[in-house]
């Protein structure tokens, strides 16, 4: 067991008690924190359910030490539009159908949002590349593509 | 894509515009709360003793190293088993517990519950079986033997059935045979299998929450083995990250509800994804081998099938998986006579059930690469060959049923050819500064497909799927309208899995009582069944059950309204948010009309009436039927056996579309998981050990993997259905496999002349580049 330390997340502080050496990101996200957003469903990085983002870095959480990230700045999906309104990219997911059971969609948010920071105008290839690490199994993934459009156009006005 | 832009004469939120899901905003927030997420005060946790032989007889169990774990809180066998110590959906062949023979690799031995998740693990691990390994039985083939000893008291045979029809003896001027296999395929839900169960004080009752697809099915099975009344265990939703049969039979549901009680303060469950693809049943895998009988220019007369299905260890709903298969052996297309022989069978494989197709991916594969073999053989086009044999509403099936069905195979086939072909060149545009897109070529970033090498292809496959429950079983749904100050409730235990049925409900009260505003009961099992949101069943049936509710609180108020004003009520008609007087145009707002009363209608749907099949598979069994083309192109790089699907183009028959935007999303999501089962999807177990129970190693879909979809929707209000309107969960997945082999053959054909069989999904390279086996004759040419 290790002493209690604090995470970063989302613009606050908070103390993680009672958590063990090795315990990853996403389990001190979920069970210490209470942060349930983020989602688990392989547990080996290849699904991108967990995805947040550790000090502008796009990570899957369930493969990050929560130890490691003690002084970085941890954004989750429920960091993304902090007043609680849907950000462009969440109310984009929503009109262009791009959610259905919706277990994928805040790991592909978060993935959303870092991709169109890095680049505002990436080509077709480009966000599936960018998104391929966050697998979907309901939408086909044609709907999410449409939504990053959206967002792409939007943004250009 | 058209089909969603297509301007709705519908009013917003009605049937027929494209709503938005309710769900949608939590979603995508990520406070929509999965069955994963769900805790309770007090809550510890569970987990599961799993065997790792596949076949092996339980000399003992001691349990006592569990309870030696710090923070074990209970231990529990198949001993502590109050009822029924056996469930299934069909029948009630699985153990709760194995308690003297482990039948496959991942069976339930024992559970513990404990602190935390990983007090747990340690306590599982200390658990001490003694086995005595056995020798598994793991050939299809041989558990048909009755010579084969049994590994079940049921036997090895879970079901078989034939199917004659026509003259058995017929036959043609062609004729073309082939044997063709499907692997196992995974449902791969992203959101884990996950219940927390909370006990009643005194012990003698529950309630559940849970990720499924049929909640009163459920709670049978659970309440039969928990020795309790049905009423005294309640079911409550948890939320459902994808389904697509997975949740159809029991998982953990009966685990966690005996640690419960047992422990008297509530418990969770929640499976990882290696304990996920042991803990759900899977696509059964098949060896199908057809002869079809076609006349010069390719008029089906026969087809022959005999098909084997591997069922697994338990027949969860293997005989109705089997009974899908052999009914619509020949696919969408008229054929007077057929000889079909099917079986499923035990063995010490992982339990097989429902996956999205259930049955009729399987034996689509088959016909679908038949017609082609039919086509090459009779020198006539694949399209114009299945446009030649195209069923039609008033012909009938190898089962003697007549199909009253709209069923516009022509239309669907045509709709599809008109459709455009992608523009992308073959090996994919290159970039602006003029090098190979490596994405866009086969293989994609590991850069080892010589663009110059690719070639494309283009293939067809089409075909017909039943809808709902069949063979006589009494399936219905529930629904509960509630009606005051403009505000409609409905209540319903349909399952929400993604589908968007919570979305459709609400557009059906609004069409029907012209309101705005519908508020969505939780659901649970505090109301009647409504079945199972499987077989592209709940449009139909809940959907009926909720119009049928709506239009029984509707009727109500207009004899309300007709008391109150001096009206007819026989001439009162909801148009918009008004009730108007047909005769006389007067109206009034339906928010007023309702002001101060309170109209509830609670309402049972039934479909038609479905009958078994006699001995020789005839009989009226299924109750409706869906349609769908699938073209797809594919490029191919023969040397190293590499495929890059480029685009799929599909015309469905909906009926009539509710709800375009969410159609969509299902046709797209469908057609990516019959991609995967086309060229990556298969779960290996080797001497009945799985050897991929991951997603590093079980590959599905990327955005990178996932073509343009161009889609169409053929719209021909079916008469039989409640809402004109037909389920399409299904369809996409089905024929969109074999399309994009036939496509893959079109390609290896246009580089040596002979191409390869590929009879068998899905397509590895080694069965694209390699010289065929001798399994796997090259097609006659």
């Amino acid at each position: 067991m290790s002493d209690q330390f604090t995470l970063r997340v989302n613009g606050a502080d908070h103390d993680v008690r009672d958590s063990w050496l090795g315990e990853s990101l996403l389990e001190v996200l979920r069970n210490r924190i209470g942060l349930l957003g983020s989602k688990g469903a392989c547990e080996q990085g290849e699904c991108g359910s967990c995805s947040v983002v550790v000090d502008g870095e796009l990570v899957c959480s369930c493969l990050v030490m929560a130890a490691s990230a003690i002084g970085q700045s941890i954004t989750t999906v429920e960091g993304i539009a902090p007043d609680g309104a849907p950000s462009d990219v969440q109310r984009a997911f929503v009109d262009a159908g791009a959610v259905q059971c919706g277990f994928c969609t805040p790991g592909l948010i978060v993935a959303v949002h870092s991709l169109l920071e890095s680049d505002g105008e990436p080509s077709d290839t480009e966000v599936r590349e960018a998104l391929a690490g966050n697998l979907c199994r309901c939408t086909g993934y044609g709907r999410i593509l449409e939504a990053v459009e959206r967002v792409v156009v939007e943004r250009r006005r | 894509m058209s089909i969603i832009d297509a301007p709705a004469a519908a009013r917003p939120g009605t049937l027929g515009d494209s709503v938005l899901r309710p769900d949608g905003t939590a979603k995508v927030q990520g406070s929509f709360e999965f069955s994963s997420d769900l805790s309770a005060e007090g809550c510890v946790w569970g987990a599961t003793l799993r065997s790792p032989h596949p076949y092996a007889r339980i000399r003992s169990i001691d349990v006592s190293g569990a309870w030696k774990v710090p923070g074990v809180l209970a231990v529990i066998t198949a001993d502590d088993v109050p009822g029924e110590r056996t469930y299934g959906l069909i029948v009630p062949d699985q153990p709760v517990f194995a308690a003297d023979i482990v039948r496959y690799v991942g069976e339930p031995i024992a559970a513990v519950a404990g602190d935390d998740p990983e007090v747990c693990r340690r306590a599982v691990d200390a658990i001490r079986v003694d086995y005595e390994v056995l020798e598994p039985l793991l050939d299809a083939e041989a558990a048909l033997d009755p010579n084969t000893p049994a590994i079940h008291p049921d036997g090895n045979v879970i079901a078989s059935q034939p199917v004659v029809h026509g003259d058995p003896e017929a036959t043609a001027d062609v004729v073309v045979e082939g044997t063709y296999e499907v692997g196992m395929q995974d449902q791969a839900f992203l959101g884990l299998e996950a219940a927390l169960a909370i006990p009643d004080p005194g012990g003698r009752s529950l309630e559940v929450y849970v990720a499924t697809q049929w909640m009163h099915e459920d709670r049978r099975q659970m309440a039969d083995c928990l020795g309790l009344d049905p009423e005294s265990v309640r079911l409550v939703l948890g939320g459902v990250g994808g389904a697509f049969g997975a949740r159809e039979d029991i998982s953990l549901q009966i685990h966690t509800s005996l640690l419960a009680l047992r422990l008297g303060r509530p418990v969770r469950m929640a499976y990882d994804r290696a304990e996920s693809f042991l803990g759900h049943v899977h696509r059964h895998p098949a060896q199908i081998w057809m002869r079809h009988h076609a006349t010069a220019d390719g008029e089906l007369v026969k087809v022959e099938s005999r098909m084997v299905f591997d069922g697994g260890a338990y027949a969860s709903t293997s005989s109705a998986v089997l009974l899908n298969a052999v009914t619509q052996a020949p696919g969408p297309y008229r054929c007077p006579n057929a000889v079909i022989e099917g079986h499923a069978v035990r063995t010490n494989h992982l339990p097989c059930g429902a996956m999205r197709g259930f049955g009729v991916v399987q034996i689509c594969f088959a016909h679908e690469s038949q017609m082609d073999k039919l086509a090459d053989a009779c020198g006539v086009d694949p399209w114009e060959l299945r446009l030649r044999n195209a069923m039609r509403t008033g012909d009938t099936t190898i089962t003697g049923q007549v199909v009253q069905n709209v069923a516009p195979v022509e239309e669907c086939l045509r709709e599809t050819a008109a459709l455009p072909l992608p523009d992308e060149p073959v090996g994919g545009r290159p970039r602006s500064d003029g090098l190979v897109d490596v994405m866009k070529v086969p293989g994609g970033a590991g850069r080892t497909t010589d663009a110059a090498d690719v070639v494309r292809g283009i293939g067809w496959g089409v075909s017909i799927k039943n809808l709902m429950y069949s063979a006589g079983f009494d399936d219905y749904a529930t629904a509960r309208c509630r009606l005051g100050a403009g505000v409609a409730m409905l209540k319903f235990a349909t399952v929400e899995v993604g589908q968007g049925f919570v979305t459709l409900a609400g557009q059906i009260a609004r069409s029907i009582l012209g309101v705005d505003d519908v508020v969505l009961g939780r659901i649970d099992t505090q109301i009647g069944s409504a079945g199972s949101t499987s077989a592209s069943r709940q449009t139909w049936m809940s959907g009926g059950a909720v119009a049928s509710a709506c239009r029984a609180v509707r009727d109500r108020l207009f004899l309300h309204v007709a008391e109150q004003h001096g009206v007819d009520p026989e001439n009162l008609v909801i148009d918009g948010t008004d009730i108007r007087d047909e005769t006389t145009g007067w109206r009034i707002a339906v928010a007023d009309a309702s002001a101060g009363i309170d109209i509830d209608e609670t309402v049972v749907y039934r479909h038609q009436d479905t009958e078994p099949l006699d001995e020789n598979g005839q009989g009226d069994c299924h109750v409706g039927f869906v349609f769908v083309a699938h073209r797809a192109v594919v490029d191919v790089d023969p040397e190293l056996g590499l495929v890059k699907v480029v685009q799929i183009a599909t015309a469905q028959d909906v009926g009539r579309a509710l709800n375009p935007l969410s159609i969509t999303g299902q046709i797209e999501g469908g057609i990516a998981q019959g991609l995967g089962l086309a060229v990556m999807e298969e779960i290996i177990q080797t001497d009945g050990v799985i050897r991929n129970g991951n997603f590093t190693d079980y590959l599905l879909p990327t955005f990178l993997d996932m073509p343009d979809v161009v889609a169409t929707l053929i719209e021909q209000p079916d008469p039989m259905a409640p809402l004109g309107a037909k389920g399409v969960g299904e369809p996409p997945t089905i024929s969109s496999t074999p399309a994009i082999v036939a496509a893959i053959r079109d390609a290896l054909r246009q580089v040596d002349g002979v191409g390869r069989a590929l009879d068998r999904v899905p397509v590895r390279p080694a069965d694209i580049c390699l010289p065929a086996r001798a399994s796997s004759p090259p097609a006659a040419g």
